[in-house]
């Protein structure tokens, strides 16, 4: 038949000239991560939560030069009511509220952001390996998430807390250890698509190793999942930190922390009568929590949209 | 077809087996029990039905799945017996492959600079991040694209490009042997032309070897040398091209050629289209049945009993 001379004139030596002209949009769209930012930056609530956030991360870390008094000493009066020379008043010992509620961020944060980084490390890694290599180790972890899952969390908590000795740090390693199964149930789900599509095989025929596949090829795509479930975990990690001070659990006085700030309001007294004592941390922890959900949303939405 | 005889065999497969879920209920014998050679610098076409087995050749002799039993010789080593990272990686090296999807064979958060890097970084074949980037250049304009794509993705290409990186993937090692599985059935007709003449040109220029998984008739005869005629995990029939076209003596082989459109309104019209009896290839007793050469270099999967019926019928067609 004719398909040779048919084919001639498809000589791939002299097609620059039409793929060239595509080259002019080139570099448009930039990388992945760029993308997603543009989308973030176009939602604006998240946007004004962001920075916000960026304010508080400021505070912590600033605390020592921004906080008018020290934290734990007493310098006025005692129960004494905001005035100009304490802002937001002070509290049963003398204590200046305004500097415990900014040196407070400081342990809001290192909780938060620390045991979700735990969680984010074991449950990245657990996930991909259970849903790369299925089988027995497969079935092994998901029976390990499966145990985490089913008992009552907070309860858990309470309970190695106490056995620990209630510190910032048990706090995070606690929160960090607990935390991993309901991402890494979301990435495996994840890689048991991933690993079907034949960017995996063409890995494996280039010669990748196993752990380069998981975290050089794998990981990658399933960065904006983690980083979605991330940004939602710090706002759950901000909430159990202020429960467990709360109820004594957490962060021991006399170190400040939202949640044992909070737990003035235990008493009737402090309730009706001394609300700058309770109100400035019940108000911080809600705008903590509400602004990073809404970066969490911003950036669900911002990669959602990328497979649209 | 003498030529191609006197050559090397680059890859022997022999008595192949693929099974999936053996033993239960629902065994799928994907390849049953096939045999064939690929000669060093030859293309050979493998054709057949969707769920034939094509595919699941290629990858075995791509080690990408373990085989049930059988064995798949390449360079004189059984591939089914590599084991260990050297090993591997030597394997990987001088054997490659071109995927049908394109855009799925690209991972689609790498950039094309890394997807093509990445396959020289595994090999250590660069000694620094200069040559690297140099290497990438030069493989882009192998294949035909602009050096200003490095820094792109792949979701911002055509099919026809994505299938052109993997091609200069394929090719960043240094290969001898490239498996294109559908490689262009995933293109349209103009960019199918195109790519096809690539990979020939490259074969000439690289001293390749192909095994040239399609179903679309006509572009297999246009770039292989042999075509083997897969059907049911079994390969039917084996020829030279022009010889299978010329002269198809199973019946699944005629009929999948009556079922090739032609691009003439006449001839197109009045084509007859062969239907395929699967009781051709169902034999009672499985032991006498192989591929018997009918002429040379011509096999037909047949019963020892039917080799004199073929015989004739090839006599009769070369007439």
């Amino acid at each position: 038949m004719e398909i040779s001379s048919k084919l001639k004139f498809a000589n791939p030596a002299n097609n620059h000239g039409y793929e060239v002209v595509e080259s002019i949009n080139a570099n448009k769209e930039g990388s992945y991560f760029k993308t997603i930012a543009r989308r973030f930056a176009k939602n604006k609530v998240a946007m004004i939560s962001l920075v916000l956030f960026i304010f508080l991360i400021l505070a912590a870390v600033l605390a020592p030069v921004i906080s008018p008094y020290p934290p734990n000493k007493t310098v006025g009066n005692f129960e004494a009511a905001p005035d100009s020379e304490f802002h937001l008043g002070t509290d049963e010992i003398g204590r200046d509220v305004l500097s415990r509620l900014i040196y407070g961020a400081r342990v809001s944060l290192i909780v938060s952001m620390g045991s979700v980084a735990i969680y984010v490390i074991i449950g990245t890694t657990l996930g991909l390996i259970s849903g790369y290599f299925g089988g027995i180790t497969d079935a092994t972890i998901m029976r390990i998430t499966e145990v985490f899952m089913s008992y009552p969390y907070f309860m858990v908590i309470l309970v190695l807390v106490s056995l620990i000795g209630p510190s910032i740090w048990t706090v995070t390693f606690v929160l960090g250890f607990l935390g991993w199964p309901p991402l890494c149930r979301l990435i495996r789900g994840q890689v048991l698509y991933i690993k079907t599509i034949d960017f995996i095989s063409a890995a494996k025929a280039t010669g990748y190793s196993t752990s380069s596949i998981l975290f050089k090829q794998i990981l990658p795509n399933v960065l904006s999942i983690i980083l979605v479930n991330a940004t939602f975990g710090i706002a759950n990690a901000i909430l159990t930190e202020a429960s467990l001070s709360f109820l004594g659990m957490g962060v021991r006085p006399p170190a400040a922390s939202w949640g044992n700030m909070l737990s003035n309001a235990q008493s009737l007294t402090v309730l009706s009568m001394q609300p700058w004592r309770w109100v400035p941390a019940g108000i911080i922890i809600l705008v903590a929590v509400l602004v990073v959900n809404f970066i969490g949303d911003g950036l669900r939405d911002a990669v959602e949209g990328e497979t649209k | 077809m003498e030529l191609v005889q006197n050559k090397k065999v680059i890859l022997s497969v022999r008595n192949l087996n693929q099974y999936y879920n053996e033993g239960k209920k629902n065994e799928v014998r994907a390849i049953n029990n096939i045999s064939f050679d690929i000669y060093k610098g030859e293309t050979l076409g493998l054709v057949g039905e969707s769920g034939s087995g094509k595919s699941t050749t290629g990858r075995a002799i791509l080690k990408l799945s373990d085989i049930t039993s059988g064995s798949i010789i390449f360079d004189g080593h059984d591939i089914t017996k590599i084991d260990g990272r050297k090993d591997t990686l030597k394997f990987r090296k001088s054997m490659q492959m071109i995927f049908q999807d394109p855009y799925a064979s690209l991972n689609p958060k790498i950039s094309v600079m890394d997807i093509i890097g990445g396959a020289l970084d595994v090999h250590k074949m660069t000694n620094s991040r200069k040559e690297r980037t140099e290497r990438v250049y030069e493989l882009l304009e192998v294949v035909g694209l602009s050096r200003d794509y490095a820094s792109r993705y792949p979701k911002e290409f055509s099919g026809g490009q994505c299938q052109r990186v993997g091609i200069a993937r394929a090719l960043a090692v240094k290969p001898d042997f490239i498996i294109a599985d559908e490689a262009i059935s995933a293109l349209d007709v103009s960019i199918q032309a195109q790519v096809v003449n690539l990979l020939k040109s490259l074969k000439k220029s690289r001293d390749l070897t192909y095994l040239f998984i399609a179903h679309d008739l006509s572009m297999v005869k246009y770039i292989s040398d042999r075509i083997a005629v897969m059907n049911a995990g079994r390969i039917l029939e084996l020829a030279s091209s022009d010889e299978l076209y010329r002269t198809p003596l199973h019946p699944y082989t005629e009929s999948l050629l009556s079922a090739m459109p032609t691009p003439y309104p006449d001839d197109e019209r009045s084509r007859q289209r062969i239907y395929y009896d699967k009781k051709y290839h169902t034999y009672n007793d499985e032991t006498k049945v192989k591929l018997n050469q009918i002429a040379p270099g011509h096999y037909v999967y047949c019963h020892e009993d039917e080799i004199s019926h073929y015989v004739k019928k090839y006599k009769q067609l070369n007439k």
